[in-house]
């Protein structure tokens, strides 16, 4: 089958390699009919998340028609049925799964004893995400082999274009965690760092919890559009400056939450000397994060207000302002994304036509160009925010 | 590469039977080539410095040529990144910084001046690589002021916004009575 295969910084090949097998009782295998770019893929192209090793399948926003199952799935699935794959590969049976912290899951990371001393204690199995979460192949590929199929799997009617339904996978429940972790009340400002895919999802949903006002962040003038339309006031950053418009915008109070969606590869400009001292850090491998947009958050949120973290960080962040963080009560939360938690009320939205996120598509390319797509995406040429690819 | 990286791999997951056409063109694979090369020089610099001022006739210049090979590691790093054509660039420039200090040493009373010279030629043959692979590598994204497809019509919601907005009100108006009797009970006001 085709795949498209890491193979090294910046060098993604779309390559012939073996189809994927049956290993477990619990597997199943999904003919991939539509597949993503997400940005957290960029890092991966940028090999600043470590632990890919060439020859590793990218992709973690994929679905497909089931065209084989394990013994031991159990009825829950079948030949024929059409599922978007999660990016978390859950147990359901666990502590966390029935906590419903479905990305920490306890059981599926094939890879934990990296994990448990990276992170102290393992954290689910991704899908074409490094060796520390499991090493197991990505969905950007003809074929997939789903493991633990019986809970990994999010069933999905017949009727919907995949285009509405693929980012179930991802970037929507992303979006929207990002947003219900911010605990919305009717009277809040939610200031949004980063209209890229998540961010646009991430404003949707916090207009969808009826936030009073949204303000999203970015400097590219099409991912600005976007935000606007979906509902936000915009900010860019290489314009005006956040800190003071956020001021004018809360009557000097500041947002009462705050969203990144940037994570560990925020935008580098001289006028922000952190940026340059972070990416130089990075280079020689002194510091993994540029958690510029962290920085900014903790400085402008309002007192007693809520830190949401959407976009992914890798490892070590440096000057993070603990001061301003514990002295003015603020509350951090994170994760990636407990994407079965959200499925049924996110599928329902979209059955009910309360919100269609294909809007958010800006290119659909066969698989064959992917390698392509990733760099017009890491270059945002041709105004690209989201790429879908067609196997 | 690939081929080790299968022995780590686990058994049936699947393997490259054919590769694809590789993204990296040969001025990447150049970049690649000169920060390696530019580490190797600034390592020597910085540990044999006496060596490199002997060969060139330019005793007591140890300090410059150490900061010289600092000046090499640090650009060799940015040609090595993803931020290459900066840190191609930034040797353009270096190369400029060794050839004023190569020419400084150029004097009549200069036993090695032979030396001098043949260290130039290589200067400027490097001088001249480098500032081909930086043209290259030029980063491919569109300038702030390029023309731009922009998305007003985009907002996802097919009933418009209002219509979300409106929902949401009412569905926080429902639950505000219910918060307000939670708060009665703690002694909130």
């Amino acid at each position: 089958m085709k795949a498209l295969v890491w193979h090294g910084k910046e060098d993604i090949r779309c390559d012939t390699v073996t189809d994927p097998e049956i290993q477990d009782p619990r597997d199943a295998i999904v003919k991939v009919t539509s597949c993503a770019i997400c940005g957290s893929d960029l890092h991966l192209f940028h090999n600043f998340i470590p632990g890919m090793l060439p020859g590793d399948i990218m992709g973690h926003e994929t679905m497909g028609e089931v065209v084989e199952v394990g013994s031991g799935v159990n009825g829950k699935l079948k030949k024929g049925d059409r599922i978007v794959v999660p990016f978390t590969i859950i147990c359901g049976e666990c502590d966390q799964c029935r906590r419903g912290n479905f990305s920490v899951c306890e059981t599926t990371n094939r890879k934990r004893h990296l994990a448990d001393k990276v992170f102290g204690h393992t954290t689910a199995g991704l899908f074409g995400y490094t060796h520390l979460t499991g090493g197991y192949p990505g969905g950007q590929a003809e074929y997939l082999r789903v493991p633990f199929a019986n809970a990994t799997h999010i069933k999905v009617p017949a009727g919907i274009p995949d285009e509405q339904l693929l980012f179930l996978s991802d970037i929507f429940p992303t979006g929207w965690q990002a947003a219900v972790q911010c605990d919305i009340e009717p009277t809040d400002t939610v200031a949004i760092w980063g209209c890229g895919p998540v961010g646009q999802m991430a404003i949707r949903s916090a207009i969808l919890l009826g936030a009073n006002q949204v303000i999203a962040i970015d400097c590219l003038p099409e991912r600005l559009s976007m935000a606007e339309a979906g509902g936000a006031t915009t900010i860019d950053f290489e314009t005006e400056s956040v800190v003071e418009r956020l001021q004018e915008l809360t009557d000097g109070k500041g947002p009462e939450k705050c969203i990144d969606c940037v994570g560990m590869e925020s935008h580098v400009m001289p006028s922000l000397p952190d940026t340059l001292l972070d990416r130089a850090k990075q280079m020689v491998m002194a510091e993994s994060d540029r958690p510029h947009v962290l920085r900014e958050m903790i400085y402008v949120c309002r007192p007693g207000g809520i830190i949401s973290v959407a976009g992914v960080y890798s490892g070590l962040s440096d000057m993070l302002p603990m001061g301003a963080f514990m002295n003015k009560g603020l509350t951090m939360r994170t994760g990636q994304t407990h994407v079965n938690r959200w499925t049924d009320d996110l599928l329902r939205r979209i059955e009910e036509g309360e919100i269609d996120p294909s809007f958010v598509i800006t290119h659909t390319v066969p698989l064959s160009e992917g390698p392509e797509m990733y760099q017009v995406f890491r270059d945002k040429r041709d105004s690209c925010v989201k790429v879908v690819l067609k196997p | 590469m690939f081929h080790f990286s299968n022995i780590v791999r686990t058994k049936g997951d699947p393997k490259i039977v054919e590769g694809g056409p590789s993204l990296k063109q040969p001025a990447d694979q150049l970049a690649r080539a000169l920060g390696w090369f530019s580490i190797g020089l600034g390592v020597f610099e910085l540990f044999a410095p006496r060596r490199v001022t002997e060969t060139l006739g330019m005793e007591g210049h140890e300090t410059l040529v150490r900061a010289f090979g600092v000046r090499e590691i640090l650009t060799g790093i940015m040609s090595l990144s993803v931020e290459k054509n900066a840190g191609l660039w930034a040797r353009v420039g270096g190369d400029g910084l060794d050839a004023a200090a190569l020419l400084s040493g150029l004097t009549a009373d200069n036993p090695k001046k032979g030396n001098i010279a043949l260290a130039l030629l290589t200067v400027g043959g490097i001088a001249a690589l480098d500032y081909r692979t930086a043209q290259d590598t030029r980063p491919q994204r569109p300038p702030r002021d390029a023309r731009r497809k922009l998305y007003p019509r985009r907002s996802g919601f097919p009933k418009g916004i209002e219509s979300v907005r409106t929902a949401a009100r009412q569905i926080a108006a429902l639950a505000r009575p219910n918060e307000m009797k939670q708060g009665d009970a703690r002694g909130v006001p």
